[in-house]
């Protein structure tokens, strides 16, 4: 059976150049970076140059860049951080209702602590609006936190306007650039963000690693408690294998970016347009201003997880905002907060894009999709009206 | 995450669709969570003759509908009243703890079905 991955959004695999990246730092290059000898010097030099590599694919100094765990860490980090460094300059956070759980629910989680949090709206595209910032913006915010593209339906936000808003106001802005990382430019000086998030995982290097941007001046107090490592705001030893990979998966994925975005947009189009000629599909997300390896529907009458079990019954491994895939009772908070009513919200469908990809494999899911979605469009109790 | 029974179920729906002429129907569930059951019936002589079930929802949803219909077919009303949600996962071999609330649903369905083939008859004797 022809297998089909489409859940790069998810996770993507190491690519090769990046586990011979690592190999070294896992073997017989074990050092510690922190210890005193030789063996490990030689290490810490290498996690420097790690640094500067990341630091030049962004546009950043390298003392500007500090390694996570992850895109989560990081977004927690970057909020977190940041509202205790300045509770004393104000208490007001501001961020959007379509933030993935790893900034929404490190926003929320200062309502505990006595800060206000202003969750912004987004329009039937998922596009937070500049002017609700503006708006938005009191004499205490202290900290805006809006993703750079949206993981559920690719929605690319205009951060550069939002960040000069925020700057504009005296207010730090933290994005969250795991999604955008070579697949669109994400240049933190061009964005004018003062806090920017990345993942190994999503950009073909390896899970448990990912960084933070601050920018020079930004003052961060550390979550985590422990060693000096990354200058005392994340201790702990470092992940020196998943950094080698890192700045290699970082170096590739901005350097292949534009190759990379023209091929994938073909691909993502060939979808979009093969999976909306099925009747009652319909596209999420914006039809533009959309990740080049994002794709996005509802199924009417249909629910999501059962797409996806049959969807992989053919061997087509993709994902759902149902509330079945969710791990919750309630569809994704991102299409709700898009508008879409319960069901289409439980009908939906992501599949996402990557550098396995090819056309064949977009033909082979056009093939496969309309009989199972006929399939569990004859066992359903909804109609479309004017059916039997 | 599911049992290969489950997955059997999941593929190869038992008795699905709607019974023209049925006795009886009963729908739970609702868009909010992502699961509505609907269960059609044929008594003759207090026995379910027939069923035939349609659901929208996920992957458990469809299974514990297909697997209520083979359960009680032949079965009299009150054997079949007896089922509870917990008996047909069972016998779909379990269902992951998050699914037992949401989408374990189809004993509710035909406990549906059978109040409302009562309702009808009692209205046609009265």
């Amino acid at each position: 059976m022809r297998r089909v991955y489409l859940d790069y959004a998810a996770t993507t695999p190491v690519r090769r150049e990046v586990f011979e990246a690592m190999v070294p730092y896992l073997t017989e290059k074990f050092g510690n970076p922190s210890s005193v000898h030789w063996f490990g010097r030689e290490i810490r030099k290498d996690v420097d140059e790690a640094r500067e590599r990341v630091a030049e694919a962004l546009n950043a100094s390298p003392q500007e860049i500090y390694f996570t765990s992850g895109g989560t860490e990081s977004d927690n980090m970057a909020i977190l951080g940041t509202a205790a460094a300045l509770r004393n300059k104000g208490r007001h956070v501001i961020t959007s209702a379509v933030e993935h759980h790893a900034a929404l629910d490190a926003c929320l989680s200062l309502e505990k602590q006595g800060y206000r949090v202003t969750v912004l709206p987004v329009d039937k595209y998922g596009m937070v609006d500049p002017a609700d910032l503006e708006a938005a913006i009191a004499e205490d915010t202290i900290l805006v936190s809006i993703m750079h593209a949206n993981n559920e339906v690719g929605t690319i936000q205009p951060i550069k306007e939002l960040a000069a808003i925020a700057r504009k106001h005296g207010v730090l802005f933290h994005t969250d650039a795991v999604q955008t990382i070579g697949a669109i430019p994400v240049d933190v000086r061009e964005l004018g963000v003062d806090l920017l998030s990345l993942s190994g995982h999503k950009i073909y290097g390896p899970k448990g690693i990912g960084a933070l941007y601050v920018r020079k001046g930004v003052r961060l107090s550390n979550i985590a408690f422990g060693g000096a490592q990354e200058r005392k705001l994340r201790p702990g030893t470092e992940n020196v294998a998943g950094i080698m990979g890192l700045a290699t998966a970082v170096e590739l994925a901005v350097a292949e970016q534009q190759e990379t975005y023209e091929k994938l947009v073909v691909l993502r189009d060939k979808l979009i347009d093969g999976l909306t000629a099925v009747p009652d599909v319909k596209l999420n997300g914006h039809p533009q201003q959309r990740l080049p390896g994002n794709v996005n529907v509802s199924v009417e009458r249909v629910e999501g997880e059962s797409l996806i079990l049959s969807l992989d019954m053919a061997g087509i491994a993709v994902s759902s905002g149902s509330a079945c895939t969710s791990g919750s009772l309630e569809p994704s908070h991102v299409l709700m907060a898009m508008g879409l009513d319960h069901q289409s919200a439980h009908g939906s469908l992501r599949l996402t894009l990557g550098k396995g990809t090819s056309a064949e494999d977009i033909d082979h899911v056009l093939s496969v999709f309309p009989g199972v979605v006929q399939r569990l469009r004859d066992m359903s109790p909804l109609r479309k009206s004017g059916e039997e | 995450m599911y049992s290969e029974k489950v997955m059997d179920h999941f593929q190869n729906p038992r008795n699905v669709g709607e019974i023209a002429d049925a006795d009886g129907v009963g729908e739970v569930g609702n868009l909010r969570c992502g699961d509505i059951m609907r269960i059609s019936i044929k008594v003759k002589d207090n026995v379910i003759e027939d069923i035939k079930f349609r659901t929208f929802g996920c992957g458990a949803a469809i299974a514990t509908s297909s697997m209520i219909t083979e359960l009680v077919k032949g079965k009299t009303l009150e054997e079949a009243e007896e089922i509870s949600n917990r008996h047909v996962a069972e016998a779909l071999g379990g269902l992951p703890p998050v699914k037992m609330h949401c989408s374990n649903l189809a004993a509710d369905a035909l406990k549906a079905a059978i109040a409302d083939y009562k309702k009808r008859t009692q209205q046609h004797g009265g």
